[in-house]
C-alpha cells in the first residue's frame, strides 16, 4: 500500500490504544470466568496490556534512537526516550516469572483439587 | 558521628547475601540455617538502629545508587517512618527465626530460610526506596517469595489459598503498573520526590486524580482494604505459624506504608480528594473485618480478619490527614506489627500444646497453663484497646483527633469496632483458656520448646514497654508524622527543592 514511513508511525500510535483496550477487555472477561485456565489466560492478557501501556506511555515519537555516535559526547537533536523501554523490559521479566510460577501452581492445584472450577475451591476457607 | 548514607544499603545487602548463602547450604541442618537467619536479622537490627541514630543528625538520609544524580538513578531514602519500619522488620525477622526453630519448618522441604530472607529483602527494599518503579520491583520480590511460602507445603488448602493470593495480588501489581505508565507519560519521571514536585501544580488535575485512584486500588489490595481484602482471610491461615506471623505482621503493612508514601508525598496536593475516598473505605474496612472475625472459630482465621479491621484504623488516620492523625497512624502501624505477630505466635503455641487451633476442640488451658494465659492476655487486650497497653494509646490518639475534627460518626465506629475486637479476643479466651475441655476427660498437654515461648514473651515485653512509655513512642511518632506532613523536608533532601505553594483552585 502506498503509505510513507511516517504515516505508518502515526497509524501505529493510533492503533496501540485500541490494542491495549482490547487486551484489557479480553483479560477482564477471562479473569471473571470460573474455569481456572481461562483465569490464567486472562492474567496473561492483562499483563501484556499493562506492558504495552507503559511502552506507549511516554508517547510514541518519530525521533532517532537514543544512541550517542562514537565521535560525540551527547546526542544531537531530539531522540526517543529509552526509559519506558527499560521499564517495560523489567515488567516483562517480572510478569514472566510470576506467570511461570502461576502456571505451575494452577497445574498442581488442578491435580490436587481434581477440578478446574474455581467455585469448588473452598478448602482454603475452612 | 558523621552521617554516612551507605548505611542505607546494609538492610538490603544482609538479607540478599543471607538468601544466597542459605541456598548454597543445601545439606546443613535447619537449626543452623535458622540460626543464620537470626544472626542476619540481628545485624539488620543493629544497622537500622544506626540509621535511626543518624536521622537525629539530619532529617532524611539519601543514597543515590551509582552516584547518578536525582532523578536519573535509583535512590534509597530513609526518613523516620521508613527507618522505624526497617527496625521493626528486623525485630520480627529475629523473633520468627527463633520461633521457627521450635515450631519446625519440615513442611517447607528445606526452602523456608532462603525464601524468608528473600521476603525480608523485598520488605526492606520497599521501605527504603525513593523511586516508584523501584517500589514495584520490591513488591514483586516480596510477593514472589510469599507466593512460594504459601504454596510450598503443597496440601490442597495451601494450593487453593496460594492461587487466590496470587491472582488478586497479580491484579494489584497490574494496577500499579498501569498507574506507573500513565504517570510516566504525564510527567516523565518516577522518582518519588521529583514526582511530588511536578505533580503539585500540574495543569492536568483530572489525570493526576485518576492516577491517584489507580494507586489507591493497587496499594489498597496489598494492604487488605475494603473492598479488596478477600484474598487475605483465605490465604494467611493456611500457612504454618511462622509464615502466617510474618505475613500478618509485615506484608499488609507494606501496603499501608505505600499508601502513606503515595498520598502524603507523591500526591500531596490531592489529600482532600483522596481523604474523601479513604475515610468511608477505612470505616468499612474496620467494620467488615471485625464482623468477619466474629463468625469464625479457628484462631488463625479470627486473627486474619482482625488484620483487616486494624488496617481500617490506619487508613482512617491517613484519611484525616492532620499531623496528630498521621502520628496515630504511625504509632498504630508499629504497635500492630508487634501485637499481631505475637498473637499468631501464641496461636501456634496453643496449637502445639493441644494439637489443634480450632476453638470447638480446645479448652482448659487456664487450668493447665496459666502462664500461657497471661502471655495471651497481653497482646489480646492490647489489640482490644485496654489501657495501659499499646493498643489503647493507638486508638485513643486516633479517636481524640476524630473528636477534634468533629468526625463523630468515625469516632463512634472506631469505638464500636474496638468493642467488637475485644469480643473476639474474649471469645478466644473463653473457648481456649476458660471453658473445660469439650470431651470432659483430662486433656494431654504436649510440651512446648522454649524457642517457641521466648519470642512470644519478647514481643509481649515490647507491647508492655509501648504501654509503659507511651510518651516516648508518641513523641517519636509525632516527629515522623511531622516529616510526612511536610513533604518539603523530603524533597529538599532528595531533589534540593522545596514543594511549590499550591495554586488557588
Amino acid at each position: 500500500m502506498g503509505f510513507t514511513l511516517s504515516q505508518h508511525k502515526i497509524m501505529i500510535s493510533q492503533l496501540l490504544p485500541i490494542v491495549i483496550g482490547v487486551l484489557f477487555a479480553c483479560g477482564c472477561y477471562l479473569v471473571m470466568q470460573r474455569q481456572l485456565v481461562r483465569v490464567l489466560l486472562g492474567l496473561i492478557l492483562l499483563g501484556q496490556g499493562a506492558n504495552l501501556l507503559i511502552f506507549s506511555g511516554a508517547g510514541l515519537t518519530q525521533n532517532n534512537p537514543p544512541v550517542i555516535p562514537p565521535d560525540a559526547l551527547t546526542i544531537e537533536g531530539a531522540a526517543a526516550d529509552p526509559l519506558p523501554q527499560a521499564l517495560v523490559l523489567t515488567a516483562i521479566v517480572i510478569g514472566f516469572a510470576v506467570l511461570a510460577f502461576a502456571i505451575a501452581l494452577v497445574l498442581r492445584t488442578y491435580q490436587k483439587s481434581r477440578s478446574g472450577d474455581i467455585n469448588t475451591y473452598t478448602h482454603s476457607e475452612d | 558521628m558523621p552521617v554516612d548514607s551507605l548505611w542505607l544499603s546494609i538492610p538490603l545487602i544482609l538479607p540478599f547475601f543471607a538468601t544466597a548463602v542459605l541456598l548454597c547450604l543445601g545439606r546443613a541442618s535447619e537449626r543452623l540455617r535458622l540460626g543464620l537467619c537470626a544472626v542476619t536479622c540481628l545485624m539488620m537490627l543493629a544497622a537500622s538502629v544506626v540509621i535511626l541514630q543518624q536521622l537525629s543528625v539530619q532529617p532524611v538520609m539519601v543514597l543515590n545508587a551509582g552516584d547518578w544524580p536525582v532523578p536519573l538513578g535509583i535512590t534509597l531514602v530513609a526518613d523516620l517512618f521508613s527507618a522505624s519500619m526497617v527496625i521493626i522488620t528486623a525485630l520480627i525477622g529475629l523473633v520468627v527465626s527463633i520461633y521457627a526453630i521450635g515450631a519446625g519448618t519440615a513442611r517447607f522441604r528445606g526452602y523456608f530460610t532462603p525464601l524468608f530472607m528473600a521476603m525480608l529483602f523485598g520488605v526492606n527494599g520497599a521501605f527504603l526506596t525513593g523511586d516508584l518503579f523501584n517500589l514495584y520491583v520490591w513488591f514483586e520480590v516480596m510477593l514472589m517469595s510469599s507466593f512460594i511460602l504459601i504454596a510450598l507445603p503443597g496440601g490442597r488448602r495451601q494450593l487453593q489459598g496460594a492461587l487466590k493470593y496470587l491472582v488478586l495480588n497479580f491484579i494489584a501489581s497490574l494496577f500499579f503498573l498501569i498507574g506507573l505508565g500513565v504517570l510516566y507519560g504525564l510527567v516523565g519521571t518516577l522518582n518519588m520526590s521529583d514526582l511530588a514536585l511536578k505533580l503539585a501544580n500540574h495543569p492536568d488535575q483530572l489525570t493526576v486524580r485518576s492516577t491517584a485512584v489507580l494507586f489507591l486500588v493497587a496499594f489498597g489490595i496489598k494492604a487488605g482494604m475494603f473492598p479488596f481484602y478477600f484474598w487475605l482471610p483465605s490465604s494467611y491461615h493456611v500457612t504454618p505459624t511462622p509464615v502466617a506471623a510474618v505475613f500478618a505482621a509485615l506484608l499488609t503493612k507494606v501496603g499501608v506504608y505505600a499508601l502513606v508514601r503515595a498520598f502524603a508525598l507523591v500526591f500531596h496536593g490531592q489529600q482532600e480528594f483522596i481523604g474523601d475516598i479513604l475515610l468511608p473505605l477505612g470505616i468499612l474496612t474496620m467494620l467488615t473485618g471485625v464482623l468477619g472475625a466474629a463468625s469464625q472459630f479457628y484462631i488463625p482465621r479470627i486473627l486474619s480478619f482482625h488484620i483487616i479491621s486494624q488496617i481500617g484504623y490506619m487508613v482512617v488516620g491517613l484519611a484525616f490527614f492532620t499531623k496528630a492523625a498521621m502520628a496515630a497512624t504511625v504509632f498504630y502501624v508499629l504497635h500492630h506489627i508487634l501485637v499481631k505477630a505475637n498473637l499468631f505466635l501464641i496461636g501456634g503455641i496453643i496449637g502445639r500444646k493441644l494439637g489443634t487451633q480450632a476453638l470447638k476442640k480446645t479448652g482448659g488451658l487456664y487450668q493447665h497453663a496459666p502462664a500461657l494465659a497471661v502471655l495471651f492476655l497481653i497482646p489480646a487486650m492490647s489489640l482490644g484497646g485496654i489501657p495501659p497497653l499499646s493498643g489503647f494509646f493507638a486508638k485513643f490518639a486516633l479517636i481524640r483527633e476524630g473528636i477534634a475534627l468533629n468526625a463523630w460518626f468515625t469516632v463512634f465506629m472506631a469505638s464500636a469496632v474496638g468493642l467488637l475486637t475485644l469480643y473476639s479476643m474474649i471469645k478466644i479466651w473463653n473457648e481456649a483458656f476458660w471453658k473445660s475441655p469439650p470431651s470432659g476427660e483430662p486433656i494431654r498437654m504436649r510440651p512446648v520448646p522454649w524457642t517457641m515461648t521466648l519470642p512470644a514473651i519478647g514481643l509481649a515485653l515490647c507491647t508492655v514497654l509501648f504501654g509503659l512509655f507511651p510518651g516516648t513512642f508518641f513523641a517519636f511518632a509525632e516527629r515522623a508524622a511531622d516529616q510526612l506532613m511536610n513533604p518539603s523536608i523530603y524533597t529538599e533532601a532528595v531533589s534540593g527543592k522545596s514543594m511549590p505553594t499550591p495554586n488557588a483552585p
